[in-house]
């Protein structure tokens, strides 16, 4: 709460961000955290501690891992995950393909954004997990601006759009049968300008990928794809360094840079006021249809 | 910089989308390459412009019906306040999802179109808004580009919606001539009204007054999770749902009523000194004390009503039509208890008002029932404090949420009663006055103190053991932090009584105005003890005709009167015996045992404390006191 008595709001978002992480300690039995390693996750495991100070975050963090990870972030997670004393699980994707649950993408741009979905379901069977914590917000995208805090999923890990429960006062229900699990999105009210505003105003450490640097890319689709094991040139490419950071970190070969000169978070923050483009603007993912992340979300993903 | 949380009513004609389209494209809220998606949509669509409305229905079924299905959320900020929108459909069959968004709204944008002026829709959603307490109301009266931007228009439908809005008693009710299309006094002022004085809309959302509806008297800290790390520390985890708390404040724990002292408000960011509503922290107690989720801390003179019989509002939410025999899971603040809907007392036409005699309730229904819970539920009225006046029941078997409920008040409460009793005219009264209600009502007294009103009337021979009891028992209850008040026999006749002997006339009369000051003291909220040998039943009847069903609780001491001629504390019984005492009860004059009472009790062998202990556990089982 130290943060920001000039903040009001932020401070009213941390509280109920910390009173959803409370309730879902509270109506669940083997909860789990998604951690994906991007801003979001980390402002979770912030708020989680914060909910459950002095005691530990009494949740199990997951990352889904598609082995098209940048470096900093695995260095980074692994880093938190010493600091703040929590249990880790790594849910593998490579492993997923490995045995045969899921079939890489043809192509000259394979990506397993898509495939993580069925490791992510695996994973939450293989721990008997009955809720997933993610960092999900509702400003990110259209299908997310209906979701709800605690969002049930049927026992196929499905989400039905049009039969959501009603979240009335701050009254929820996490009741359910066996077999079937929730998400639990607490930072549902955050849009990107309150998370870095709130990074900023509590000094939380961030991955360096997030500030402007060097870095050799290429422009494909008007993303800013980064050179790495997985990104291939397609003929007539070229890899050219640019001045870029990352608004959002996820899978490397679908996650694109921007260029940008912001290094400090104040930097960040001024950028983010005067962006003219959606933080998942970058993000191939989301832009292979119209409704490209309903799809996702009603088969399971995050 | 703060936080305002609205909702928006109305529907795809009335313009709602496209006006939460202007308010984020305005506020430079949408990014482009949200707007070249709906570029492309649009043209995609062959509509010959760019449809802002397509920015918030998110769902593919809408979008290929031009329906809102559900709640969906928008967020902009300026530099001054951040907004969240619950934006909610308004066809009739979506009045859960309005309830929904209203839920946690402090101020509700009503959409009237002003060529259709105000429909039946546009009443709907003012009702439902007022029915869940929001403080603010805007209509913004939409495209006022296609009545010529006309004043008359503009007054004639502000007029109408006025009349109606009088009736809901909505406290705050703004009228806001706009075009969403064009711009017009959303964000920018209009050129095209120069009779208009008032705000922009997004001016008014603005500077409205926030944190309104808080209560920020009652101290409610419902226990969500109890934090355990080692033996050495027990921190109770909850968001303050009103009023505020401080180390060294003596606190109670409902249901087990214990009490302590705060020892800390816990925060990862180190101890606070205040706790105030709306703060998620951790509080620790001086005694250790088993206390776990869904018990409630309180301050020992403010508590909520205890009850296991609910009055409430109810929204039904779900297509399973309400089952009279299934015993749902009620949900309030954090705590569940098992309930059933006791009774219907009636549905609410939501587009007349009309109160409509059904025997369930269906989706989208909206009444009036009472509840029985298995276990009390503490809580206060929804209109003085929507944190723990609200509730929903979920079904057993699907798990679903079928119902959004707002507590009105116990089963029995003052809001069944009749304005002035219908005994009226059988008091006396003087030339020339006319009854007046009460200026502040019972209710709002109740509310305050914590506790109901009543009037616990002792009668038995002299010597019975009434004084005593009473005496103990008011002791007992004022310790509570009750308001309570003793009339005694004694007393009232130095004084307001003085003129009055003993004959049965001067009896009667005697009671008849004990009764009347009764009446008073329990109009004033107060618990009143009254300790009278009161030997005629008329008498005594005629002091509860004063009184609401439920609150008058006649006590019998029966002790025989052997037994008080024996304790003749007073020597009354000596003196009469002697005849220097004409008129004594028992004696020379009769005593009418009452056939009914409320409670009995004996006295004869026992304690006081015994008795006393005995007659709170049968007052509490009457509902009488907690």
């Amino acid at each position: 709460m130290s943060s920001a008595r000039k903040h009001d709001h932020l401070r009213q978002l941390e509280s109920e961000s910390v009173f959803v992480m409370r309730e879902v300690a509270a109506q669940f039995e083997r909860p789990v955290l998604l951690f994906s390693g991007g801003k979001d996750s980390i402002l979770m495991v912030h708020l989680a501690r914060k909910a459950f100070y002095p005691a530990r975050i009494p949740f199990l963090l997951v990352h889904i891992d598609t082995g098209h990870n940048f470096h900093e972030t695995i260095e980074f997670r692994d880093r938190l995950v010493a600091e703040t004393g929590a249990q880790l699980h790594v849910g593998s994707v490579q492993a997923s393909i490995e045995a045969g649950r899921v079939k890489e993408e043809a192509g000259p741009n394979p990506s397993r954004n898509g495939l993580q979905t069925v490791t992510l379901l695996d994973t939450l069977q293989e721990l008997k997990a009955d809720v997933a914590l993610g960092g999900g917000r509702r400003d990110e995208e259209k299908a997310r601006a209906k979701e709800r805090f605690l969002s049930h999923r049927d026992r196929f890990g499905q989400w039905d759009p049009k039969n959501q429960r009603p979240e009335v006062w701050n009254l929820f229900n996490g009741r359910r049968s066996p077999g079937e699990h929730f998400r639990a999105f607490p930072l549902s009210n955050w849009t990107e300008m309150d998370v870095w505003q709130y990074i900023a105003d509590e000094e939380i450490d961030m991955p360096s990928l997030y500030f402007s640097h060097r870095r050799r890319v290429v422009e494909r689709d008007g993303t800013l794809l980064a050179e790495s094991d997985f990104n291939r040139l397609l003929p007539g490419e070229e890899w050219e360094e640019k001045t870029v950071r990352f608004r959002t970190i996820g899978d490397a070969t679908c996650t694109g840079a921007t260029e940008s000169t912001a290094s400090t978070l104040e930097e960040i923050i001024a950028e983010v006021a005067a962006a003219r483009q959606t933080e998942r603007g970058g993000r191939s993912d989301d832009r292979r249809s119209e409704a490209a992340m309903e799809d996702r979300k009603k088969q399971g993903y995050f | 910089m703060d936080l305002l949380r609205l909702s928006t009513a109305g529907s795809v004609d009335d313009g709602k989308s496209t006006l939460i389209g202007r308010l984020l494209y305005d506020t430079k809220s949408i990014f482009e390459d949200q707007l070249e998606a709906v570029e492309d949509a649009s043209n995609r669509r062959g509509e010959g412009y760019v449809n802002l409305a397509l920015l918030t229905d998110g769902l593919r079924a809408e979008r290929e019906q031009n329906i809102t299905i559900d709640v969906a959320y928008r967020y902009f900020a300026t530099p001054r306040r951040k907004f969240i929108i619950a934006d909610t459909p308004g066809h009739i069959q979506y009045t859960r999802n309005m309830v929904t968004g209203a839920s946690t709204a402090e101020l509700a944008v009503i959409l009237i179109d002003a060529r259709n002026g105000v429909l039946t829709q546009s009443k709907r959603h003012g009702f439902l808004s007022s029915l869940l307490g929001i403080p603010h109301i805007v209509v913004a009266i939409n495209k006022m580009d296609l009545v010529d931007w006309s004043e008359g228009r503009f007054e004639e439908i502000a007029d109408e919606y006025s009349d109606f809005a009088n009736k809901l008693g909505v406290d705050d009710l703004t009228f806001i001539p706009i075009s969403a299309l064009l711009g017009d006094n959303v964000v920018d002022e209009s050129q095209n009204m120069p009779w208009y004085h008032g705000s922009t809309l997004l001016h008014h959302l603005e500077h409205v007054n926030v944190g309104a509806h808080r209560n920020l008297v009652d101290f409610r800290f419902p226990v969500q999770y109890v934090i355990r790390p080692d033996q050495d520390y027990r921190g109770y985890a909850g968001r303050v749902a009103s009023g505020a708390i401080r180390p060294g404040e003596e606190i109670v724990v409902l249901p087990s009523r214990k009490s302590t002292t705060v020892a800390s408000v816990d925060t990862f960011d180190g101890p606070l000194d205040e706790a105030r509503a709306g703060d998620s922290v951790a509080l620790t107690t001086t005694d250790e004390l088993d206390i776990s989720r869904g018990d409630m801390i309180v301050r020992p003179l403010n508590l909520p009503t205890a009850d296991t019989e609910i009055d409430a509002t109810i929204c039904w939410t779900s297509e399973t039509p309400m089952e009279p025999d299934t015993h749902y899971w009620l949900r309030q603040t954090t705590r569940e208890t098992k309930a059933f809907v006791n009774r219907v007392v009636y549905r609410i036409d939501v587009d007349t008002l009309h109160r409509d005699e059904v025997k369930q309730f269906e989706l989208n229904d909206i009444g009036r029932v009472h509840i029985t819970t298995a276990q009390p539920v503490f809580f206060d009225r929804y209109q003085l404090n929507r944190e723990t006046g609200s509730f929903v029941l979920v079904d057993p078997h699907s798990n679903n949420t079928v119902a959004a409920g707002m507590i009105r008040g116990s089963v029995v409460t003052v809001d069944d009663l009749p304005a002035a009793p219908a005994e009226e005219q059988l008091r006396p009264v003087s030339p020339d006055v006319v009854w007046e209600a009460w200026n502040i009502e019972l209710a709002e007294r109740e509310a305050l103190s914590g506790h109901r009103a009543a009037v616990i009337w002792f009668t038995g021979l002299s010597g019975s053991g009434k004084s005593s009891i009473a005496r103990h028992l008011e002791r007992r209850l004022f310790e509570t932090g009750a308001r309570t008040m003793l009339l005694d026999g004694d007393q009232v006749r130095h004084g307001i009584n003085g003129d009055l002997g003993f004959t049965p006339e001067d009896r009667t009369e005697n009671i008849r105005r004990i009764g009347e000051m009764a009446a008073l003291f329990f109009r004033s909220g107060s618990i009143v003890l009254c300790t009278f040998v009161s030997p005629f039943r008329a008498d005594r009847a005629r002091a509860r005709g004063l009184i609401p069903d439920g609150r008058f609780v006649e006590v019998f001491v029966d002790t025989p009167l052997e037994e008080c001629e024996r304790r003749d504390v007073k020597g009354l019984y000596a003196k009469a015996r002697r005849g220097e005492i004409a008129h004594m009860t028992g004696i020379s004059s009769p005593y009418e045992a009452p056939e009914s009472p409320e409670i009995r009790l004996e006295t004869v062998g026992r304690e006081v404390d015994d008795v006393v202990e005995d007659l709170l556990g049968r007052l509490r089982g009457l509902g009488v006191v907690r």
